[in-house]
C-alpha cells in the first residue's frame, strides 16, 4: 500500500500553521491527496465539485442570518449587554458563573453572536470583573488584575463552545452528519445535537469549580 | 413533499440577493469580489444539480481563488446607529429575545411531532431532513414575527443579513470544504492507510484504547490547526469510522459529536486559534499574549478526560 495520499494532511497541517488562507488550503490538500490518490487531476476536481454540491445542506444554517441581523437593529445586542449588566453578584467567580450560563445558553439557541470577546466581554465582563475584584479586596495588583482579566475571556470561551453544539442548525453539527453520511451513517441532527449536553454540563461544572477556587485564592491573596 | 431543494432555493434567492446587494454597493471597494463570491454560492445552491461534476469543481475553485487571494471586503451596509440601537434595546426589553427562540422552538417541536406523532406518515418531508425544513420555517416564522411587531423596511433583513456575512466572509463556506475535502480524502484511501498504521499502535480489540487515540488525534490535529473542523474529516476517516464505529459498533453519534467536542478542548489549548485566544489577550491589553490559554488549559484537560470517557461510555453501551 502507499502512504503516499497521507501528504495531503501534512498539507493541511503546513498550511494552516504558515497561516495560509485556508479555503486555498485546503482546496490545495484536496487535489494533491487526489492525484496521490491515483485520480486524475480533471477526476480530482469533478470529485471535489460533486463532494461540493452534496453538502450543499452545511450552508443552510445561514438562512437565520437575516433574522439575527434585523434583531441586531433593533438592540438585541445591548439587550444582551443589559442582561449581562444588571448581574448582580458579589465576587469575580460568582460574576463569571452568571456570564457563562449566560452564554452557554444564548449559543444554544443559537445566538452565538450576541455576546462575544469584542461584543461583551472587552465593554462588559472584563470591567464588571475587574470592579468586582476590587470591591472584595481593594486595590489590586497588576498580577491579579491580569488573571481576572484573563478568566474573563477564558469563561466566555468555555461557554460559547460548550453551548453552540446544542443548537441544531450550527456549523459544527452539519460537518459532523455530512462528513459521517459520506461513510453511510445518516445521522439526525437532533440526535448529534443531544449528545453535546453531558459535554456542555460538565463544562459548566469543571469552569464553574474554578471560578469558585478563583474567588478563594483571590480571598487568600487579600491578606 | 417538501424536499432538500426547496431549502436549497431559498438559502440560494438568500445568497442571490446578497450578491446583488454587494453589487449595488460601491461604498464598499471589493464590491465585485463580494458579489462574485456570494453569486456564486447562490449558483451553488440554486443550480448546483445542472452544472455537473467539472462544473461544480470550477464553481468551488472559483470560490477558493476569490477568497484566496484576498478578493473579499467587509462591507457597511445601512443600519441603526448604537444610539438607536440603545433606545430600542429600553423600549422593548428581554421580548427582543423572543423571536431568536422561535427558530430552534420550532425546529425541536417540529422534529419531535413529525417523528412521535402520526404526522409524519403522511410523507410530506424527505425522510431524515425534517429538522432543516423545520429550522427553515423556524426562520421564516421568526422573521414574519418581526415584520408584525417592529415593522422594518422590505430590503432590511437582506441587507442586515448581508452586514453579517460579509463579517463572517469566507469562513461561513470553510465548513462545506472541509466536508468535501473529508469526501477526497475517503476517495483516496486516506482512512484505510491511517487505520492500518494505527492498528499497528492500538492494541487489537482494545476499545478504550481507540476511543483514547481518537479524542488525542483530535485534540492533537486541532492544536496544529488550531481549527476542530479541520480535524473532523481527518480524525473521522482515520479512526472514527474504520476503527470505532465499524469495528467496534460505536454509536456515530457519540462518536461524531463528543469527538468533535474533544477538539473544541484543543482549541482551547492552541495559540493556532487566534480568534478565540490571542485576539481577546489583545482586546484586553494583557500582558502575556498567552495568557487566555494557559487560564483555559486547566479547563480544557479535565474536560477532555470527561469528554473521553463519555465517548467511551456512551458509544459503547
Amino acid at each position: 500500500m502507499s502512504y503516499w495520499p497521507l501528504l495531503g494532511i501534512l498539507l493541511v497541517v503546513l498550511g494552516f500553521a504558515l497561516r495560509m488562507n485556508p479555503m486555498l488550503v485546503v482546496t490545495g490538500s484536496a487535489i494533491v491527496t487526489g492525484l496521490l490518490g491515483g485520480m486524475d487531476l480533471v477526476k480530482v476536481i469533478e470529485t471535489f465539485g460533486k463532494a461540493f454540491n452534496d453538502n450543499r445542506i452545511i450552508a443552510i444554517v445561514w438562512i437565520v442570518l437575516p433574522v439575527i441581523g434585523l434583531l441586531e437593529r433593533f438592540g438585541l445586542q445591548q439587550q444582551a449587554a443589559s442582561v449581562i449588566r444588571s448581574i448582580q453578584a458579589a465576587t469575580v467567580g460568582r460574576l463569571l458563573l452568571l456570564y457563562m450560563l449566560v452564554r452557554q445558553a444564548t449559543a444554544a439557541m443559537g445566538l452565538t453572536t450576541v455576546a462575544g470577546q469584542a461584543q461583551t466581554v472587552r465593554p462588559l465582563v472584563a470591567p464588571m470583573a475587574l470592579a468586582a475584584a476590587e470591591e472584595q479586596h481593594g486595590e489590586i495588583d497588576e498580577q491579579t488584575a491580569e488573571t481576572v482579566k484573563a478568566f474573563s475571556a477564558a469563561t466566555d470561551n468555555i461557554g460559547l463552545f460548550f453551548g453552540e453544539d446544542i443548537f441544531i442548525a450550527i456549523g459544527s453539527i452539519v460537518l459532523i452528519q455530512q462528513t459521517l453520511a459520506t461513510y453511510g451513517y445518516n445521522l439526525a441532527p437532533l440526535h448529534l445535537a443531544l449528545w453535546a449536553i453531558p459535554s456542555a454540563i460538565a463544562a459548566f461544572l469543571i469552569h464553574g469549580a474554578r471560578l469558585m477556587l478563583l474567588d478563594r485564592r483571590l480571598k487568600r491573596g487579600s491578606k | 413533499m417538501i424536499t432538500l431543494h426547496w431549502l436549497y432555493s431559498l438559502a440560494g434567492a438568500m445568497f442571490a440577493a446578497f450578491a446583488l446587494l454587494s453589487a449595488l454597493d460601491r461604498s464598499n471597494p471589493k464590491w465585485f469580489g463580494n458579489a462574485a463570491f456570494w453569486g456564486l454560492m447562490a449558483l451553488s445552491l440554486i443550480g448546483g444539480d445542472f452544472l455537473g461534476d467539472f462544473g461544480n469543481g470550477l464553481l468551488v475553485l472559483g470560490l477558493a481563488g476569490l477568497a484566496g487571494f484576498g478578493f473579499l471586503g467587509r462591507s457597511q451596509p445601512p443600519t441603526t446607529s448604537d444610539e438607536e440601537r440603545t433606545g430600542f434595546s429600553a423600549r422593548f426589553g428581554n421580548k427582543l429575545f423572543l423571536p431568536a427562540l422561535i427558530i430552534p422552538a420550532t425546529a425541536l417541536i417540529g422534529t419531535l411531532v413529525y417523528n412521535y406523532t402520526p404526522a409524519g406518515q403522511f410523507g410530506w418531508i424527505e425522510a431524515k431532513r425534517e429538522t432543516y425544513v423545520f429550522l427553515c420555517l423556524g426562520a421564516l416564522l421568526a422573521l414574519a414575527t418581526i415584520y408584525v411587531w417592529l415593522r422594518p423596511s422590505a430590503v432590511a433583513p437582506l441587507q442586515e443579513g448581508r452586514r453579517l456575512i460579509d463579517a463572517i466572509g469566507w469562513a461561513a463556506v470553510l465548513p462545506q470544504m472541509l466536508a468535501a475535502l473529508g469526501v477526497l480524502f475517503a476517495a483516496a484511501g486516506v482512512g484505510t492507510i491511517i487505520g492500518d498504521i494505527t492498528g499497528m499502535v492500538i492494541p487489537k480489540g482494545n476499545v478504550f484504547a481507540a476511543a483514547l487515540v481518537f479524542a488525542l488525534g483530535m485534540v492533537l490535529f486541532t492544536m496544529i490547526m488550531g481549527n476542530a473542523f479541520a480535524a473532523f474529516p481527518v480524525m473521522a476517516a482515520a479512526i472514527g469510522v474504520p476503527l470505532l464505529i465499524k469495528a467496534y459498533g460505536g454509536d456515530p453519534a457519540v462518536v461524531g459529536a463528543v469527538g468533535m467536542l474533544a477538539g473544541f478542548c484543543g482549541t482551547l489549548m492552541t495559540p493556532m486559534a487566534a480568534n478565540f485566544n490571542l485576539v481577546p489577550a489583545a482586546l484586553l491589553e494583557l500582558k502575556d499574549q498567552y495568557g487566555v490559554v494557559k487560564a483555559q488549559v486547566a479547563t480544557a484537560l479535565p474536560l477532555l478526560a470527561v469528554n473521553i470517557l463519555i465517548l467511551y461510555f456512551a458509544a459503547f453501551r
